[in-house]
């Protein structure tokens, strides 16, 4: 075992990396169901999201526009799932699952030409100087843009929900949709913004992954992410600051485990491969003992709302 | 009923069987994929061999086949699906579809079918055939121990199954032999096809001085994270794995490891059609032309590559098998003696590494 192999510079560098998608996806999700609607489509959304900025960096011959296009996939794809169960009060729990097999299905349609392309990938941001500081020069200057974005609009979405206006009746939509309604909000249509944007997050996470992580389109890449997004949600108890921390500790086990092995760790494999979802679940029972009042879960959360009722 | 209506059609298939004995009619083949057609790799490399049937036998077949096939209950309903639809001989390819096709092999009897990679041959009608991968991963490894400058390279392993142990056993021993300094790392995916995850071992391995990796599973991600490192100043290499990932050379891919099934399932439609159709369980590689070597780029100095080729050449003509002793255990216990050939049975349930491999194989 040579544990001096492990660079904990590059480890954390990576473990960022590896962590950015899943916190964009869980992000949008947590802003969702902060409005009180339940989406279990991120998977779907992500899939799509991946595979129309893939389309779109490949076309255009841009990263940029391959994101932007990433969004709208996402976004679309979310007010699909907005549009049948807020317009037409369709059962969310299914209409989302539905829109993860959707998602799924109509990728590996879409991408099938697209399959053992290459794309320029994105650049680390080089900040000159900055980037050389030990330590902190790779672990905070060296990333790519996508990642300073996760990490600010983790930060914009925390300041929205708690200080702004817009913030508080997006959470008074989720904790009681009659009584914001009958404050005169717009509940159906606070809701169907919260949904377009956890669907621009979820699609842009999924980019992500096709532009920068591995960066190619393969059927099915996403490989389970955004339902790992969807439990980061509940284990950050509805918290932005938590899903940051939720998705750097997944993201971190799973690349140390990997790093791990490849310095030869006398640990068994399998508990090392099995140690992000062990991990999670345990935090996940620790969080939730100590909250012991069932989470901190919207009121409203996946109730169906009508004007009528 | 159902198993009346189901009996029905296996007569009716039987009859139809016949018929196509006297040449009547074409010969249909059924060929059931685990993955999509486009995935790059496992997959396309059947397909491929399917078109190579097309051309082949021409008008005097037909194929069918279908993508993404989860191996369990559905894969028993597909092949059932094909048998009923009037497919002469149907290929499974993946492991997981061992007893599927078992299974309905034994209700259609007059059906032949052929198993990718298994070892259950429960009726008269079905056969197995597998590749010696080994062949070409000694070509791969040989190339490993000449191109590595840090002594350290790397093998992304999927699962712990005798396949992929040979695989890791085969390389090793190769890189030992032209680089005594060489180290093997393995890191363990558990998984045939996970892009990102690929891709972080990759980066794992490449942050760790490892710069030469060897794969075992199926994307191209693991070249994809190798080409990033090289653009920023690396110098890693990789192999092409199941298919040719040339979009990656000349750097970093530098050679790659082919399954061509081509000739195998031209050979077996062609005893079908001719009735010298027997069950038999294959196991062909370089002299069948089942493994092949891609092209090794100019990243690969012209001795090397002479070499690489010299063992192509023995492997093909039997002259030189990949596991000739004298080879020890990991523990230092004998294994093969001096000019002792591994025998197939040993080769198809390995579970042991060979000596100078660290880490423990996980159960």
């Amino acid at each position: 075992m040579d544990l001096s192999a492990i660079s904990p510079t590059l480890l954390i560098a990576s473990l960022m990396v590896a962590a950015t998608p899943i916190l964009l996806a869980a992000l949008g999700e947590m802003v969702v169901e902060k409005a009180g609607v339940l989406n279990l489509g991120v998977e779907g959304m992500m899939i799509m999201g991946a595979v129309t900025g893939f389309i779109a960096a490949i076309e255009t011959g841009s990263v940029t526009a391959g994101f932007v296009a990433a969004m709208v996939g996402g976004a679309v794809m979310a007010l699909l799932f907005g549009f049948l169960t807020q317009v037409l009060l369709s059962n969310q729990v299914a209409t989302g699952l539905a829109l993860t097999l959707f998602g799924l299905g109509l990728s590996s349609l879409l991408g099938q030409g697209y399959v053992g392309i290459k794309v320029d990938s994105l650049s680390r941001i080089d900040l000159g100087p900055l980037s050389d500081i030990p330590f902190f020069g790779r672990v905070v200057f060296g990333h790519d843009p996508i990642v300073y974005v996760s990490v600010a609009l983790t930060v914009a979405v925390w300041a929205f929900l708690k200080f702004t206006r817009g913030g508080l009746i997006l959470r008074a939509v989720g904790e009681s949709h009659e009584a914001a309604h009958a404050l005169g909000y717009h509940v159906r249509r606070v809701r169907l913004l919260a949904i377009a944007f956890g669907g621009a997050c979820a699609g842009l996470g999924g980019a992500y992954l096709t532009l920068v992580r591995v960066p190619q389109w393969t059927e099915g890449m996403t490989a389970g992410a955004g339902w790992i997004a969807l439990a980061l949600v509940v284990f950050a108890s509805w918290k932005a600051g938590r899903v940051l921390i939720g998705a750097y500790l997944f993201g971190g086990i799973t690349v140390l485990q990997l790093n791990l092995q490849t310095a030869g760790a006398k640990v068994p494999v399998e508990l090392l491969s099995a140690a992000p979802y062990l991990v999670t679940i345990l935090v996940l029972v620790l969080i939730s003992r100590r909250a012991g009042r069932g989470g901190d879960a919207p009121a409203s959360l996946g109730k169906p709302f009508h004007a009528s009722t | 009923m159902k198993l009346k209506a189901l009996l029905a059609g296996a007569i009716a298939l039987g009859l139809t069987g016949a018929a196509f004995a006297d040449g009547h009619e074409k010969t249909k083949v059924g060929f059931v994929y685990v993955g999509p057609i486009g995935d790059g790799g496992w997959t396309y490399q059947h397909d491929q061999g399917r078109l190579a049937v097309e051309e082949a036998y021409g008008d005097k077949v037909e194929t069918v086949y279908q993508e993404n096939v989860p191996e369990g209950a559905d894969a028993e309903r597909v092949i059932t699906q094909m048998a009923l639809g009037g497919a002469d001989i149907i290929f499974t390819t993946s492991f997981g579809y061992m007893d599927p096709t078992n299974n309905v092999a034994a209700k259609f009897p007059d059906v032949k079918f052929e198993h990718a990679t298994g070892f259950k041959r429960e009726h008269p009608n079905v056969s197995t055939y597998d590749a010696r991968f080994y062949e070409g991963r000694a070509v791969t490894g040989t190339i490993a121990g000449h191109m590595t400058e840090t002594n350290k390279i790397g093998y992304i392993a999927s699962f712990p199954i005798p396949e992929v142990i040979q695989g890791i056993n085969s390389s090793f021993l190769h890189a030992r032999k032209v680089n005594p300094d060489v180290e093997m790392v393995v890191t363990w995916a558990y998984t045939w096809f996970d892009p990102a995850k690929e891709a972080d071992a990759a980066r794992a391995m490449i942050d760790q001085g490892v710069d030469v990796i060897l794969q075992h599973t199926d994307s191209t991600a693991p070249s994809a994270a190798a080409q990033e490192a090289n653009e920023n100043g690396g110098r890693v290499f990789t192999f092409g794995q199941a298919s040719d990932m040339y979009a990656f050379a000349p750097n970093p891919r530098i050679a790659s490891i082919i399954d061509d099934w081509a000739p195998y399932y031209v050979k077996r439609v062609g005893e079908l059609m001719d009735g010298t159709y027997e069950q038999t369980v294959s196991w062909g590689g370089m002299p069948e032309g089942e493994v092949v070597i891609g092209e090794i780029t100019a990243e690969v100095p012209a001795e090397v590559k002479a070499e690489a080729e010299a063992m192509i050449a023995a492997i093909t003509d039997g002259s030189y098998h990949p596991f000739t002793g004298p080879i020890n255990k990991q523990d230092g216990t004998p294994w093969l003696a001096d000019g002792e050939v591994a025998d197939d049975g040993t080769l198809l349930g390995m579970n042991f590494y060979v000596e100078g491999l660290t880490g423990d194989i996980p159960n």
